[in-house]
């Protein structure tokens, strides 16, 4: 089943094309993105719509074979899952104040922004032990 | 109550489990078979056996026609979401400011504030970064806001997701707790 014959062909051939660029997309948000929460933005969303078009696009070219059932499962797991992790480290990373404070429009968790001593930037927590207050 | 009774409401409380697990192995084996439905279940019996999870309590609805708008919407707003952060990640400008809000729900139902918080973390400019349960408020990180009124305009959106899941999937004292607090 070499080149392309039909329509489903085509479509299969954009759909993979466009979720391979999707996940370039997230790949690259997670370069350029300034923190730790804004980084799980890119990983969650275009990751997942990239993987799901993948799925699409190999489900149409592999039709009626048994192993379309399995790309369905790993398409609603991906969607489980990765808001699952991205809450995850996210939290993680905000209890940690993995956060950067000076690009925050508005903070209303408000755990020290702009408290006198608090932490500033995106300095750790243990920072105030270090320093041994 | 004997002990029997307790087993036998205990199953009933995982049937949804059981059932979905044996429709994950059947989906991996990829063909249907009697033998892979028996085999299924002797799995699902021996994962909620060896690894108990606490029952899902609280009877969820199932509202066709509100479903069939969720998941219109729900498709939608996950391709505008991941071509806005696609762009925000190719664009040379980068991102604006980001923000932290924090969204008090009017829900009280351990599945649908998952799904409420699954949605929310897929559709455009927010993920979940915290949940509290007691006082049914949810944290957001919003990606890239410009002004405080499109702060304003995501807390909305959140309303508004919940009260598409609430109406899809809610039971009627959800969807009665959503209309007591109307946005």
């Amino acid at each position: 089943m070499n080149g392309v014959h039909s329509v489903a062909d085509v479509i299969a051939m954009a759909c993979l094309l466009l979720g391979a660029l999707l996940c370039l997309t997230a790949g690259l948000g997670l370069l350029r993105f300034p923190d730790v929460l804004s980084r799980m933005h890119a990983g969650t969303k275009p990751q997942a719509v990239g993987v799901l078009l993948i799925m699409v696009g190999s489900a149409l070219r592999l039709a009626g074979s048994s192993v379309v059932w399995m790309l369905l499962l790993v398409a609603v797991f991906q969607l489980i899952t990765a808001p699952v992790s991205a809450h995850m480290i996210g939290r993680i990373a905000y209890r940690r104040r993995h956060v950067r404070r000076d690009r925050m429009l508005v903070d209303e968790l408000g755990s020290g922004a702009g408290r006198p001593g608090g932490p500033q930037g995106d300095e750790p927590a243990d920072g105030d032990a270090r320093r041994g207050r | 109550m004997t002990a029997p009774d307790v087993a036998l409401r205990r199953l009933r409380d995982q049937l949804p489990l059981l059932g979905a697990l044996v429709l994950v192995w059947n989906l991996l084996w990829g063909t249907w078979s009697w033998a892979n439905l028996l085999s299924g279940i002797a799995v699902a019996l021996a994962v909620t056996w060896l690894l108990p999870l606490p029952p899902v309590t609280g009877g969820a609805g199932f509202h066709p026609a509100a479903v069939f708008r969720y998941l219109v919407r729900f498709v939608t707003d996950l391709a505008t979401s991941s071509a806005e952060v696609a762009w925000s990640a190719l664009r040379p400008r980068g991102l604006a400011a980001g923000a932290i809000i924090s969204v008090p729900l009017r829900t009280d139902s351990d599945l649908l504030l998952t799904m409420i918080t699954e949605s929310l973390c897929l559709v455009p400019g927010s993920i979940v970064i915290d949940l509290d349960r007691e006082a049914r408020t949810i944290a957001l990180h919003l990606l890239s806001v410009h002004d405080l009124a499109a702060v304003e305009a995501q807390r909305a959106e959140v309303l508004a997701t919940e009260e598409r899941v609430v109406r899809a999937f809610g039971s009627a004292a959800d969807i009665a707790a959503l209309d007591r607090n109307p946005t």
